[in-house]
């Protein structure tokens, strides 16, 4: 089985090039079934190979299969590839299966849209993409799934690019990801040109025996891929305008599986990174201050689905805390975990979307506890386990990271339980307003004053109708998913010892086990108030609301402005220089010149060409003449 | 008695002399390609007096490429001169000046 490893990301590969060549002809939903069997077929192989990797014992857990040569320039020999080690197998796992239910709702959610089979060929080529990015064996196969998941997000974000707004924040997404790219390209021609090689497997072997500061040059550069990719500050603005794709690529890409691809690279880079412990520093500060940041934004947010994605910021902030703090297992477990409930969530939000009527804002909604029963349910189970509330998947993985945090630094720790404290809020906040209350999208004078809201979309809900459930293959996924956040925490000790080998430095928790309890109810005492915090304000009515939702959150702290004027600004100075004057002026004015030049001299000479045999003869005659002239005069 | 070597380069350079000049004063095509043969043998004439006064068989070797030309260049002269002529029968070089700037 070990040997099918290939078919893992070449199934979703054939999807995609069945789906090109034939998908408009097998139109809806036949398209997204085959989609979803292929991503179906995909999680069992990779089932199977996770069954034979566990058949090994401990260091032996590790297989790499040369398919063919790739790219062989001088001492560049580059193979297609992949290595099978237990946490390229991890995340195999969770991509094809979250990967398989979202393909799954993706089929009815998607259902009766124009292009929908377009949607499918999309979706699959990201999970091509996604798998070679996890599974490859050389740091350039990485990055080419790396190109080729920014390069789906790009069109899904987009997929609906009638809307300006979806064009934009597609093309915001890719230029912002490029920038973090950048730092990843530059850190591969560094460990090129230390180690003579791309593959992991002698990169990572002799990263003992680097220096301080390459490792530190490797890590930072790295790092600002990671970055880019999983939306940290201060590149985190493109993945809020994210949310303009159809719900499930937000599921899919913008919260399980891409964006999380920066913390995959940095566990598998972390014997690197242990040499480096500026760099883990950095990175841990980094993280915690996403995570903040990022949750005080999402308690001012209205529209159900922004709140999703920065909160999805900010738990990629924990990962990336945990990633600093060299507890690599919990960055894992909390991307495995947070895939789960995120995942959840923002299916649920697609959900509430879909019976809402393409209603987003969480103002107008309300009781819908009544209306969708098994949203409602599956959404509450995925608030739960993101709030940290024991014994939900959210609390084990968030308590590993905050312990992490704790013993790596108290400040980032005291952030790490502020961010905690918050999360429960905000989500709190979320789900108070939509699933309880009153129902506000009947009300007339609700609907008037939506109507006068000129920021939101026209086409809400207003007045009556009644909000649906949606149909069975929307509503599966929700369940076993739920069903996953609810006991996702189980996972944490077998992960643990199954992610040991890839691990140069098993991280330890050395503080007493009287300190781990003590933390553990500081941190459940801090998600719980923040519960309670939402449910006195938002639906015992205690404080009004503008005053939790002061204006310079609900613009997220104006980054987008200020980003505009100290990037977008000059930019747009220097395109407009380079327009109209060095374009218009300098280069067509060289070219211009030189055509005007010529046109003048042969408008003078045509004169010359009179047409007259005797005067080209006497032409001739003169110029002998002179010549003869010439010659005598030198001889003389 | 021979004739001194000057006396045929001053007969060339007069006969060179007159074909330069009919070609640059006359107007009809036909005189113009007769002053131009004129020309060429009037340097054929110089060649070989060269050859003759330096002893040097390369003079006359030149005059045959000379002769080879000329006769080349007379094929295609008359043959645009006939169709000149065919289109219009009184045409002078003066009224064909088709390639006028």
């Amino acid at each position: 089985m070990m040997h099918a490893v290939w078919l893992i990301p070449a199934l979703p590969l054939t999807g995609f090039l069945i789906l090109l060549a034939t998908g408009r002809r097998m139109g809806d939903p036949k398209a997204g079934y085959v989609a979803t069997a292929m991503m179906v077929g995909a999680f069992v192989v990779a089932v199977g190979v996770f069954f034979d990797l566990m058949g090994l014992h401990g260091e032996e857990r590790r297989f790499q299969q040369d398919l063919f040569s790739w790219i062989s320039v001088g001492g560049l020999d580059v193979h297609v590839g992949f290595l099978v080690d237990p946490l390229s197998v991890t995340m195999a796992l969770f991509v094809t299966g979250v990967g398989a239910l979202i393909h799954l709702y993706s089929v009815g959610y998607m259902h009766g849209d124009e292009r929908y089979p377009t949607f499918f060929v999309y979706l699959n080529l990201f999970a091509f993409s996604m798998l070679m990015l996890v599974l490859s064996d050389s740091f350039l196969l990485t990055f080419l799934g790396w190109e080729g998941v920014g390069a789906c997000s790009y069109f899904l974000i987009s997929f609906w690019f009638e809307r300006p707004s979806a064009a934009t924040a597609g093309k915001k997404a890719f230029v912002t990801n490029r920038v973090g790219d950048f730092g990843f390209m530059l850190a591969m021609f560094l460990i090129f040109a230390t180690f003579g090689s791309l593959n992991y497997v002698p990169v990572l072997e002799g990263a003992h025996e680097l220096t301080h500061v390459t490792a530190t040059a490797i890590a930072l550069l790295l790092f600002v891929g990671a970055v880019g990719k999983s939306a940290q500050l201060p590149l985190y603005v493109w993945l809020p305008d994210a949310m303009e794709g159809p719900t499930p690529v937000s599921a899919l890409i913008h919260a399980a599986t891409m964006v999380t691809a920066g913390v995959f690279l940095m566990v598998r880079v972390n014997p690197i990174l242990n040499l480096a412990p500026g760099a883990l520093t950095l990175i841990a500060t980094i993280g915690a201050l996403t995570a903040f940041f990022a949750a005080t934004i999402a308690c001012a947010q209205n529209d159900i689905k922004k709140v999703l994605a920065y909160s999805t910021v900010s738990q990629l902030g924990y990962m990336f805390l945990a990633v600093g703090s060299g507890a690599y297992v919990a960055a894992i477990f909390h991307m495995v975990t947070h895939a789960f409930f995120k995942a959840l969530l923002f299916l649920g939000a697609g959900s509430v979307i879909h019976g809402m009527h393409d209603e987003q804002d969480m103002k107008y909604m309300g009781a819908l506890r009544k209306w969708m029963p098994i949203t409602s349910g599956t959404f509450i189970v995925g608030w739960l386990a993101i709030a940290g509330v024991p014994p939900f998947s959210g609390f084990w993985s968030k308590d590993d990271i905050l312990l992490a945090a704790f013993e790596k630094n108290k400040a980032l720790w005291f952030i790490g339980l502020l961010t905690a404290l918050m999360t429960a809020y905000y989500m709190s906040r979320q789900v108070f307003l939509v699933f309880y209350g009153g129902e506000r999208w009947k009300k007339p004078e609700a609907a008037e004053a939506h109507g006068e809201d000129v920021a939101h979309d026209a086409h809400g809900a207003h007045g009556d109708f009644k909000p649906h459930e949606s149909p069975p293959t929307m509503a599966f996924p929700l369940v076993v998913l739920a069903g996953l956040a609810a006991v996702g925490g189980i996972l944490k000790s077998p992960l643990e010892r199954w992610l040991e080998p890839v691990l140069a430095h098993p991280h330890e928790f050395a503080s007493s086990s009287s300190t781990k309890l003590g933390l553990i109810v500081v941190t459940t005492v801090g998600a719980l108030s923040g519960i309670g915090l939402a449910y006195s304000i938002w639906l015992r009515n205690r404080v009004r609301a503008e005053t939790v939702e002061p204006e310079v959150l609900r613009h997220a702290w104006y980054v987008d402005a200020l980003y505009q004027k100290i990037v977008e600004a000059p930019g747009r100075a220097l395109a407009n220089f380079s327009a109209f004057v060095v374009d218009a002026k300098v280069i067509d004015g060289t070219v211009n010149g030189v055509g005007a030049l010529v046109r003048a001299g042969g408008t003078r000479l045509r004169t010359v060409q009179s047409g007259f045999v005797r005067n080209y003869a006497l032409a001739v005659a003169v110029g002998a003449v002179a010549i003869l002239a010439y010659a005598v005069a030198r001889s003389a | 008695m021979s004739v001194p070597g000057a006396w045929y380069l001053g007969l060339a350079a007069m006969l060179f002399g007159i074909g330069a000049i009919g070609l640059l004063i006359r107007r009809n095509v036909l005189i113009m390609f007769m002053c131009v043969e004129l020309m060429l043998n009037a340097v054929n004439l110089t060649f070989v007096t060269f050859a003759r006064m330096l002893n040097d068989i390369g003079g006359q070797v030149v005059v045959f490429f000379v002769l080879v030309v000329a006769a080349a260049e007379v094929v295609v002269g008359l043959a645009i001169i006939v169709s000149i002529f065919r289109r219009r029968a009184d045409a002078t070089a003066d009224d064909i000046s088709l390639l006028k700037g």
